[in-house]
């Protein structure tokens, strides 16, 4: 299994007109299992730009390419099985349980007229342990929290066997304990291979785990890279518009944290 | 069910001999009833039960279908503007024709007319969005209805106005067995397709963007499903005019006992609706000396039972 991802010259807009265009020019490459955090102030076009690698969406140009084969010209059941893609907020009509929502993600590999069978089913208990949440099959899915709702999402995207894991902004609207939860389960999906892209609110997500990170801002991508070369306090100045300090921590924690300067604060905490 | 409404109607057959009649076409068994006893059942009760059966299983299955696409338990099978397009072809019908086979064939194609302009109006940039289809559907269903309001009034008031408004209330009184052999493929078939896709109704339910991220061709997917309950629907409402509540109600009488996976519910809605609709059928012919149109009946149980549902799935969540 590899997901060597390619993305070249990516371009969306829900019109043709040149004023309505999203975003334009995306590129960059991520080696099987890396961690690819997006970053990039609200509304700059992050979950866009997923729904258009995973093709909910059609670019209007460029292409995204998993192992050197071209999604443009696949099959969406053929894309289905290669990449996972884990919506930002789902809302289910019908109170499913969890095993039923789970198991949907077998739906590529299952025919038009029949339903899941045994070996889908198994596959789909197998995603659940993997997440740690066989316990919950068989709740409706309108009596779990955010935190348990955002990682059955996921299992059903491992349902796909993916070998690419695209997830919107899966720490939204989660408390600290359940962000750090969802993160640390990411973590170790990348450590069994799988290539993942993560768009996030929290640049502090990219100093956790992420092997490169990239910016998304008036309708490109600013900047991307390793996150330790490319998280400045400039560039995080010029995407949120507010001063932002990148300390290191030490003490066995041996990573950067992200730590907003207040308005009041800012004339004590400037060196001079 | 279907034997209890053999015997039971304005005379009352006993229980044997409707059994014995029944079966006299297959087995050779001595006549001890009389011609119009036997024309009863087979040719007046028989047909009319077969139709209800069809009905109420075609209006469930496809208010059940049309719940998961359009994600919404209290849509009706008749959201896309059937029933107002079948209704001003029969009224249309009846005003020029008044021959059955007209009125059922107009009120065919008008209520399959009415979806296709509500599914015209409602593409852009080569989607149908499930929000547009349900706007479309109200536009092309309120033309659709002051048109018939039209027809109602420069219909002759003593002679076709009340044909046309007893049609609208519903009724299985006008059911042969000529009719229905020429409507069973269609049911049949219409049933069929939507019993085996049932599954992927799951997956739209969840909404387009989810299934297609999941690998499901959408359009394609929702279009099957959209023309197969809109043909069940039309086939119905062109043999018994409208009879409403029955496609909102029975899918969520399914949903309290097999839960809302479709792979369950439309089987269960189907031989509920069917169960349901030869049922009040059989109270519309018998409880007055003359019959009370079926869709005044479905609508007066349909109203506190769903109320009660209602209720009942708002102390459960």
């Amino acid at each position: 299994m590899a997901g060597r991802v390619d993305i070249r010259d990516l371009s969306f807009g829900y019109t043709d007109k040149a004023e309505d265009i999203i975003f334009s020019g995306i590129r960059f490459s991520l080696e099987p299992g890396e961690v690819f955090c997006l970053l990039g102030p609200n509304g700059s076009g992050k979950s866009t730009l997923l729904k258009c690698i995973s093709r909910v969406l059609t670019p209007a140009s460029g292409s995204v390419a998993i192992d050197g084969e071209n999604l443009n010209t696949m099959s969406p059941a053929k894309i289905a099985g290669k990449l996972g893609y884990v919506p930002q907020s789902l809302v289910s009509a019908f109170p499913f349980t969890v095993e039923e929502i789970v198991v949907m993600g077998r739906a590529s590999r299952i025919s038009m007229i029949s339903s899941p069978s045994k070996q889908d089913r198994d596959k789909a208990w197998e995603s659940m342990e993997k997440i740690g949440i066989d316990h919950l099959a068989r709740r409706p899915c309108n009596r779990l929290s955010g935190g348990e709702w955002q990682l059955v999402l996921i299992a059903r995207a491992l349902t796909q066997s993916p070998r690419v894991l695209l997830l919107d902004e899966p720490t939204s609207h989660l408390d600290l304990g359940n962000q750090v939860k969802i993160l640390e389960k990411v973590g170790s999906l990348s450590r069994d291979g799988i290539t993942i892209i993560m768009a996030s609110h929290f640049p502090d997500h990219a100093f956790l785990h992420a092997d490169q990170v990239g910016i998304l801002k008036n309708r490109s991508m600013a900047v991307s890279g390793k996150p330790d070369q490319v998280l400045t306090e400039e560039v995080l100045f010029s995407t949120y518009g507010i001063r932002i300090r990148v300390i290191e921590v030490l003490d066995g924690i041996d990573r950067k944290i992200c730590v907003p300067v207040l308005k009041m604060n800012e004339s004590r905490g400037e060196n001079p | 069910m279907v034997l209890a409404s053999l015997c039971l109607g304005r005379v009352t057959i006993p229980f044997f001999q409707t059994l014995k009649i029944l079966f006299s076409p297959v087995l050779s068994l001595d006549p001890d009833w009389s011609e119009t006893t036997y024309s009863v059942v087979m040719d007046v009760r028989l047909p009319r039960i077969l139709a209800g059966l069809l009905v109420g299983a075609a209006l469930s299955i496809s208010g059940a279908s049309f719940q998961g696409v359009f994600q919404n338990p209290l849509v009706s099978p008749h959201i896309l503007g059937v029933a107002a397009g079948a209704g001003f072809g029969a009224a249309l019908a009846i005003l020029f024709f008044d021959n059955i086979w007209m009125i059922h064939l107009i009120s065919f194609l008008f209520g399959l007319a009415s979806v296709a302009m509500t599914y015209a109006l409602s593409r852009v940039y080569k989607m149908t969005p499930v929000l547009m289809l349900v706007l479309s559907g109200i536009v092309v269903g309120s033309l659709f209805s002051a048109l018939t309001s039209l027809l109602k009034y420069m219909a002759d008031p003593m002679n076709k106005m009340p044909a046309i408004v007893f049609w609208l209330l519903g009724s299985l009184n006008h059911v042969s067995f000529k009719n229905l052999l020429i409507t069973l493929p269609i049911f049949l078939s219409c049933m069929a397709v939507l019993l085996l896709v049932r599954w992927r109704i799951n997956l739209l339910s969840m909404g387009e963007e989810d299934a297609r991220s999941l690998g499901i061709n959408t359009e394609a997917l929702k279009a099957v499903i959209i023309l197969s309950a809109t043909i069940a629907t039309a086939s119905a409402v062109c043999i018994s005019g409208i009879i409403g509540w029955i496609g909102i109600m029975i899918p969520h009488i399914g949903r309290l006992i097999v839960g809302p996976d479709h792979k369950y519910l439309l089987p269960i809605s189907m031989v509920i609706g069917a169960a349901y609709l030869v049922a009040v059928d059989t109270i519309a012919r018998t409880a007055l000396t003359t019959e009370i149109p079926i869709g005044i009946l479905t609508a007066v149980f349909g109203a506190p039972v769903f109320a009660f549902l209602l209720r009942k799935s708002q102390r459960a969540s």
